[in-house]
């Protein structure tokens, strides 16, 4: 048999050993493999399997819930609302035009809109949601819902949009949030990715600006498996972030509305703050703004608008206004020389109507003059004369460092956005930005809050305050509790002024107000222990030409409006014990007794008493008081005192 | 009846004694493979028979049966009709050129009634077949002779050219590779061989001189998978992208892989052709080492019982059609792995009896089938020389 075979094929031996080569060979090349496969499984097997896991794995942000914002006794400023709106999938959507075509009859979609939303559908993966409309009223939203089945793609969802109830009473301090720009996202460092969310929006001013870290809260972490195309598959991690802290101002926003509205069409701000804890109940700028607007973007016309109002409603005034004190500055005036040493409670001067410096002449606003004037008689009447005195003999620099002490040049520490520090000039000042020297006469302007000199509403609110305290550098603050704590209030620290003297310049306030001839005297608040003791102020804008002097000086109402003076007026109450500190400026607004005062005392009345003003407390012959249009007439619920 | 047992040459075996000296080892190791290939299917389809795992099992059953039959027979039969399928595939691949289907890129598909056809998968087995019976015909004497070697040559380049055409460059290196084997087994010249290998190094530069000229060899894309087999990092988002997605998956497996239906790559859409020509990254996302290392044992031992059976085989068309099966087999695997762990170019070779294709599945089978035949009938006589039967 082997022979045969042996005959039949000689290639026999050949074949086998040719096989067995070629065995060997493909061993060895499946050797070669087996070690591709140790190489990559074992060796790089971590590195796969973590370029593997970055693949398929992608962390994504949860946007934390704002924090919300209410006054002091839970009056809400600024809240998260429920937006109805509804989203279309295009991978559910069976044909998307019939779709739209439904959904228009439920909601009104015009044909531009529903062109722009195929555009962005059809640009959009198809597991991704288009929103097709935004802020539906609720039977709109229920009316989608109950069509559900009919409209194949469609998903009703709730998000939240801010809200801001108030609307422009409070819109300067709450401010507004609204989508970061590529700047802040810039700054945000570790909160970029945070500030890129879809719908994410931040404080852009007020309230919402300065206390944005706080309101925002920290974001939660979702880690989501995800497949080649980005679609969503399961969910691996599930971190919720921190929600924003929820606010409580220290504004009483019942004041705030009432102050708002007694300004009314007038272009200014009213500011009211607690003398001893510095807590603001009360920073009226008017014209307001509605922030709600700038949520979900304001159209160009309307922001024109806005921008290019006479009355500058987007401009916080009582911070970022920025206007000479005039005779409100009268009282530091006052203090410098009294802290001086320069006079005591005699001193008396005579006013002429004018005093002479050099070759020129510095007049009282009286033409013919007061006659003898103490200090007390000076406040009250507002004698120019007497304060270029003075003023004259504490010099500019002294009076300046006295100023700065009531605030005056220095920055408010309240941190809005806009917050100026004015100016309180001295020589080093005009060295340093007109690069020229003092002039004597200068210092003259000084003494009765004219000149270079300018201060915030908020700035004259503070000044006031450290005069009614006694002396102590009360600081401004905006916010109260934090998540339900109350927020300490700053330690005060004194301004060296002697008791004596303050209590000397408070006795001539209290003489403004309450005694026959003080500037004030038709705003008197007639009811014990709710008194008010103050000082008027009128800021000249223009220059009174010695011609015009010679004709007689041209009354207010004949002038244009951005001529005319500003009418301010700084008070504290009660006059015996005092708590509240108030300034008042009306800009262009006249005199400070005529326009000014009466708007203080109307605001101290509201905010003395809350429920109802007792008879009597408004003298007669003095203006009535300023009753606002019954949308105000709410329930009130509040007892005297404004703390919860 | 004594002597007709003492001379088993003379007559066939009973379909019994077939039965009994069927190489159920082989048959055992062909189930266990296709099971695997099932639990991959099912597994590419995230844990669905549908829509491959079902129609992978019943062509794989229709395919065995198509096995059995194809080993009783007689391998005598199989010598005599060589040439006629070899012609019959010839035929159909000029067909496809002519009337087939465009399928990814590529023109491989053939209808014929409900049936569709890939003729180039066919055309492996066809070319064994036909070498191997030239080489059974010719005179043992001429064997060295160099001019003998001109018709297996023209019977290679035929349908590899065709098929380059397509253009599948893989199945044409297949068919080369498969054809060149059996001349080597059939014992032809070594200075052939040594030829041969200088006219390949020479045809390999040719491919690449002629990138960018009016003669160019080969398909733009082609190139492309050249280039980017080469250096992947040239188009990580394109043609690279599978590359080395598949390494990614493939290399996360580890040791043992991350569980049966658990390979997220797998799962998650990142591996492209997952159920076909990258199969085998699923597999060893899933099973990691130990999976890959020993499907590929398995693969070496059938290898091994194919053609360590050879040697019994007392013909020469026998031994050749069961050893050319066993090339094409083995050619098959090693591309296929060498392909998806970033070793060889992306050329669309499937991992046999795993990947889905029924084209595939059924020429694998019937190779098999050819090969148990061979076996069977291994001691069976011809009619010395040219005549059909």
């Amino acid at each position: 048999m082997a022979l045969r075979t042996h005959v039949t094929d000689p290639n026999r031996s050949t074949f086998s050993r040719r096989a067995f080569v070629l065995f060997g060979a493909q061993t060895a090349i499946a050797a070669v493999l087996g070690g591709r496969m140790y190489q990559l499984q074992i060796i790089e097997g971590e590195d796969h399997a973590a370029r593997g896991r970055r693949a398929r794995i992608k962390p994504s942000l949860l946007a934390p819930v704002r924090g919300q914002i209410f006054d002091r006794r839970g009056k809400p400023l600024a809240v998260n609302r429920q937006n109805y709106r509804v989203v279309l999938y295009r991978e559910e959507a069976e044909d998307i035009g019939d779709t739209l075509d439904r959904l228009a009859k439920i909601i009104e979609i015009s044909a531009p809109r529903r062109l722009a939303l195929m555009k962005e559908i059809k640009s959009t993966k198809a597991f991704l949601p288009v929103v097709i409309a935004e802020n539906l009223s609720w039977d709109e939203f229920a009316e989608v819902n109950a069509n559900a089945p009919a409209l194949p793609g469609i998903a009703p969802e709730v998000g939240l949009t801010r809200h801001y109830p108030q609307t422009d009473f409070a819109g300067h301090i709450t401010g507004y949030v609204a989508s970061p720009s590529e700047k802040d996202i810039d700054r945000a460092g570790d909160e970029r990715a945070v500030l890129k969310l879809p719908g994410m929006r931040i404080g852009k001013s007020g309230v919402e600006q300065i206390e944005e870290t706080a309101l925002r809260g920290k974001a939660g972490l979702i880690r989501v498996e995800k497949d080649v195309h980005g679609r969503p598959i399961r969910e691996l991690e599930h971190r919720d972030g921190i929600a924003g802290e929820d606010l409580k101002l220290t504004l009483n926003f019942d004041l705030q509305k009432y102050a708002m509205q007694r300004l009314g069409e007038e272009s200014g701000s009213v500011v009211v703050m607690d003398i001893y804890d510095g807590d603001v109940l009360a920073m009226a700028s008017s014209p307001g703004f509605d922030p709600n607007g700038f949520v979900l973007g304001l159209s160009q016309a309307d922001w024109v608008a806005l921008r290019d109002d006479e009355k500058r409603p987007l401009s916080h005034k009582a911070v970022a206004g920025l206007y000479p004190p005039g005779s409100t500055f009268k009282m530091v005036v006052a203090l410098a020389a009294l802290q001086a040493g320069l006079i005591g409670g005699g001193h008396a001067v005579h006013c002429g109507g004018y005093i002479e410096l050099g070759s020129h002449r510095f007049h009282c606003w009286k033409r013919y003059g007061h006659g003898v004037m103490n200090l007390e008689d000076a406040l009250k009447q507002s004698c120019d004369i007497f304060f270029y005195d003075l003023a004259k003999r504490v010099g500019i620099d002294r009076l300046a460092e006295t100023a700065r002490k009531f605030g005056i040049g220095t920055l408010p520490e309240i941190g809005l956005l806009g917050t100026k520090s004015g100016i309180m000039p001295d020589k080093a000042w005009k060295r340093a930005n007109r690069n020229e020297p003092w002039h004597a006469g200068e210092t003259l302007h000084a003494g009765i809050g004219q000149g270079y000199m300018l201060a915030s509403p908020l700035q004259l609110a503070v000044m006031t305050a450290r005069i009614a305290n006694g002396g102590y550098q009360v600081h401004p603050r905006l916010v109260g509790e934090r998540n339900g704590e109350r927020v300490k209030a700053r330690s005060l620290t004194g301004t060296g002024m002697r008791e004596a003297d303050i209590d000397m310049v408070k006795q001539a306030m209290f003489a403004v107000v309450n005694e026959r001839r003080g500037t004030a005297y038709k705003s008197r608040i007639d009811y014990e222990g709710r008194r008010m003791a103050g000082k008027t102020g009128t800021a000249q804008v223009r220059r009174i030409t010695t011609a015009e002097r010679g004709t007689g000086v041209l009354k207010n109402d004949e002038l244009p409006w951005r001529l005319r003076d500003h009418a301010l007026f700084v008070a504290y109450a009660p006059a015996d014990e005092p708590r509240y500190a108030i300034s008042v400026i009306v800009e262009h607004g006249g005199g400070g007794s005529s326009v000014a005062a009466p708007i203080a005392r109307d605001v101290m009345l509201k905010l003395q008493f809350p429920k109802e003003v007792p008879e009597g407390a408004v003298p007669e012959g003095a203006d009535p008081m300023f009753m606002p249009p019954k949308a105000t007439a709410e329930k009130d619920d509040d007892s005297d005192s404004e703390d919860a | 009846m004594a002597t007709l047992l003492h001379d088993p040459s003379r007559i066939s075996p009973t379909l019994t004694q077939k039965l009994l000296s069927l190489n159920w080892a082989l048959v055992a190791l062909i189930i266990i493979v296709a099971t695997i290939g099932f639990g991959m299917q099912f597994s590419a389809a995230n844990g669905n028979v549908d829509p491959w795992a079902r129609l992978q099992m019943i062509r794989f059953a229709i395919s065995f049966i198509g096995m059995f039959v194809v080993a009783m027979i007689d391998i005598r039969f199989w010598r005599g009709t060589a040439y006629i399928f070899y012609a019959f595939a010839l035929l159909l691949l000029v067909g496809v050129e002519v009337a087939g289907t465009v399928g990814m890129g590529a023109q491989r598909w053939i209808h014929i009634g409900p049936i569709r056809l890939q003729p180039s998968e066919l055309m492996k087995i066809a070319l064994v077949v036909a070498l191997a019976r030239y080489f059974h015909d010719l005179n043992p004497a001429r064997i060295k002779n160099i001019f003998i070697l001109i018709p297996p040559l023209i019977m290679i380049t035929l349908p590899a050219v065709l098929v380059v055409k397509q253009p599948d460059l893989g199945t044409a290196v297949l068919l080369c590779a498969g054809g060149f084997v059996i001349m080597f087994l059939a014992g032809t010249n070594m200075w052939f061989f040594a030829a041969l290998t200088v006219g390949l190094g020479g045809a390999v530069y040719a491919v690449f001189a002629s990138k960018g000229q009016e003669w160019q060899l080969l398909k733009d894309y082609q190139y492309r998978r050249i280039d980017v087999f080469l250096n992947p990092a040239l188009d990580p988002r394109g043609a690279g992208y599978h590359i080395s997605q598949s390494k990614t998956a493939f290399g996360s497996g580890g040791s043992f892989g991350e569980g049966y239906l658990q390979g997220p790559l797998s799962r998650l859409d990142f591996l492209p052709e997952k159920h076909t020509d990258f199969i085998f990254t699923v597999l060893g996302e899933e099973f990691g080492l130990a999976g890959a290392i020993a499907l590929l044992v398995i693969y070496v031992l059938i290898l091994l019982l194919g053609l360590g059976s050879t040697l019994r085989i007392k013909h020469v068309f026998g031994r050749l059609v069961a050893s050319g099966v066993c090339m094409t087999f083995f050619a098959y695997f090693a591309i296929n792995m060498a392909m998806v762990m970033g070793l060889a170019p992306v050329v669309g070779v499937p991992l046999p009896l795993i990947s889905y294709g029924g084209t595939s599945m059924l020429v694998l089978l019937f190779g098999f089938g050819l090969l148990l035949s061979a076996q069977i009938h291994g001691q069976v006589a011809f009619p010395r020389r040219g005549s059909m039967l």
